[in-house]
């Protein structure tokens, strides 16, 4: 199913981030898809479970998160970090600026592990020789 | 134990530089005034910090002197073509300076984290200008505060206790008691509507809303806060006003704003999903305050529209200035992004994206700077400070980036610092270092030193200066 996607800051990220990014509170904090209800239940997935996104560069998998505050369905959170932005387009339009905020995604359950952070950078980015 | 007061929070472009620091044999032992974030940040900073140089052989990196990662960091810069050296935000004045003298002596382009921020502001304030003020001013006189595409609770959280809503003014009170009701009435009628969707056919919209959960606008001469943004966040819980925008709807509701504001009839229900009488009743409010300031955010820089969004905000605030005072500022995230801006352009002219390769300061972002950069491959080495890219940056300039020869210089080992060549650990500006960072409203500010880094970590400035020196010797000029 297609989602608008809004990345954005949370007071979690901020603070675990100051922790260290190769920590496992960081990931936790950051590598969730915040979702309406309705939306869960018209992907069939549940509060913790694992889901993929999807775009067309490429596609991540995190955990879902039920959300109190996405008051619109068709709308998805996900907080700034590694995770979702292995996912972004890299086009600038001329400004120097990706657009990072409301651009469309796929979203599907999945039964892939959430990879930690150097999973995810030996996936997606390959080893540094 | 030693008591440090006056101290500036090195995390977000709030500057708060009211923090008490407690000291016990070079350890911080607890921290007074700061938020979660300033907190998480004075009271974690030693755990999981990099204290030894590292460099990459065989695939691995292993530990290596600082001489022998500053000597192979200044080669990899001195024989690269078109180095790009990214990030800035997060460290002192002092040490941008000499970052910039090193872009210049290697021809490399220099570009800071505003890039990914509020990089498209910039372009709009070198379009149309922007009326600012300092922060002191509408903490004491701004009666009609509003937030747009920004969400102080999470990313400013003293934002709005300091200088805004909550801050006692001297012509202007505090709403706290106003806030704190409101939230009390929110949560008696979240429970009464539990109760209702339990008993009632019907659920809970059958019950009708009660006199006090209309929404009342406090008195004309008290201060108010309206939120603008894409979904109800938890500053919006505190909003007199919220106006829920369609997400990519805001150059939309801008321009609209600017319609109403001059009295000219819309003949349309809803502008990007907001009810023309909340716009109405918005652009009431704007004309008829006395002091009005909007703080914008990502909210506008990051979606579609980008820099079109701030002009189109900017020009609101100057259509505004035909009625009363309205001023408008970017709610700048690092603590130090608006010292790497002003560095940059009194050093080169430029507020960032600056090329060096034809041996004199160039700026075109969309083409000089760091996404582009990467994105195309053009690049052919790096150096990060105090930034990591490969957690911010989108996938395919992430993808080159970690490609070329990368060296990183920072106190932590971040996503970038994993994929590195050449690790130098720094010392923590603000905590370990002192030094110079401006504020968002463009207030310098010094910042303390308050603990000793680790033995034989530098600060950024240090650090750069010995690679600075190395390139020249390598280059041959004195
Ligand atoms: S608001 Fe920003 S500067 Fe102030 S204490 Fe919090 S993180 Fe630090």
């Amino acid at each position: 199913m297609e989602f608008i996607l809004i990345t954005g800051r949370t007071i979690d990220q901020g603070k675990f981030k100051e922790h260290a990014k190769i920590t496992e509170k960081y990931m936790e904090s950051v590598a969730v898809c915040e979702m309406h209800i309705d939306d869960m239940m018209k992907i069939g997935v549940r509060d913790g479970d694992n889901i993929k996104v999807i775009t067309k560069d490429g596609s991540v998998v995190v955990k879902v998160k039920r959300s109190k505050r996405i008051k619109t369905p068709g709308v998805v959170f996900i907080p700034f970090g590694p995770w979702v932005n292995s996912i972004l387009p890299s086009e600038t339009e001329g400004t120097g600026m990706p657009q990072l905020k409301g651009f469309k995604v796929r979203i599907e359950p999945t039964s892939e592990p959430v990879p930690d952070i150097k999973e995810l950078l030996l996936k997606t980015y390959g080893s540094k020789k | 134990m030693q008591v440090v007061s006056g101290v500036l929070c090195p995390f977000c472009g709030c500057c708060c530089d009211d923090l008490e620091v407690i000291v016990e044999n070079n350890t911080i032992v607890d921290v007074r005034n700061a938020c979660a974030l300033g907190a998480s940040k004075f009271m974690e900073y030693a755990t999981h910090r990099n204290t030894k140089p590292l460099i990459r052989k065989n695939g691995e990196l292993v530990e290596t002197t600082l001489d022998e990662a500053i000597k192979q960091c200044a080669k990899i810069l001195a024989e690269a073509s078109y180095p790009l050296l990214y990030g800035w935000s997060n460290t002192s004045c002092e040490a941008i300076k000499v970052g910039l003298e090193l872009a210049e002596e290697v021809g490399g382009v220099i570009d800071n984290t505003s890039t990914v921020c509020h990089g498209p502001s910039i372009l709009a304030i070198q379009e149309v200008g922007i009326p600012g003020c300092t922060l002191g001013q509408i903490r004491h006189r701004a009666d009609l505060i509003i937030y747009w595409g920004s969400n102080p609770w999470s990313a400013h959280p003293r934002h709005l206790e300091r200088y805004t809503a909550l801050s006692e003014g001297r012509f202007q009170r505090a709403a706290w008691k106003r806030y704190l009701s409101r939230l009390i009435l929110e949560s008696a009628r979240k429970r009464r509507y539990r109760a209702a969707g339990r008993v009632l056919k019907g659920g809970a919209a059958a019950l009708p809303p009660t006199e006090e959960e209309r929404r009342m606008l406090p008195p004309p001469e008290e201060r108010k806060l309206v939120i603008i943004d894409v979904q109800k966040t938890r500053s919006a819980d505190l909003a007199d006003i919220f106006i829920k925008v369609e997400p990519g709807g805001d150059y939309d509701v801008l321009q609209a704003l600017r319609a109403l504001i001059r009295d000219e009839e819309l003949d349309v229900d809803r502008v990007a999903g907001v009810p023309i009488e909340e716009l109405e009743e918005l652009a009431d409010l704007m004309v008829n305050c006395r002091f009005g300031i909007i703080f914008f955010g990502l909210g506008l820089t990051m979606s579609v529209g980008k820099s079109r969004n701030v002009e189109a905000a900017i020009k609101l605030t100057r259509d505004l200035n035909m009625y009363t005072k309205f001023l408008i500022m970017p709610m700048r995230g690092h603590f130090n992004v608006t010292g790497a801006n002003i560095v940059f352009t009194w050093q080169t002219g430029y507020p960032y994206a600056v090329d060096f390769s034809h041996g004199y300061p160039r700026y075109n972002p969309g083409e000089t700077s760091a996404i582009d950069i990467l994105s195309r491959g053009d690049a052919d080495a790096a150096l990060i400070v105090a930034s990591d890219p490969v957690s911010s940056f989108p996938r395919r300039a992430v993808e080159n980036l970690v490609k070329m020869p990368l060296v990183v210089i920072d106190p932590c080992m971040t996503p970038t610092a994993l994929m590195a060549d050449v690790v130098i650990p720094s010392a923590f500006v603000g905590i370990e270092a002192e030094g110079t960072a401006y504020r968002m409203d463009h207030v310098p500010l010094p910042l303390k030193k308050i603990a000793e880094p680790p033995k034989g970590v530098l600060p950024d400035a240090e650090i750069l200066q010995r690679i600075l020196h190395e390139v020249r010797e390598i280059k041959g000029v004195s």
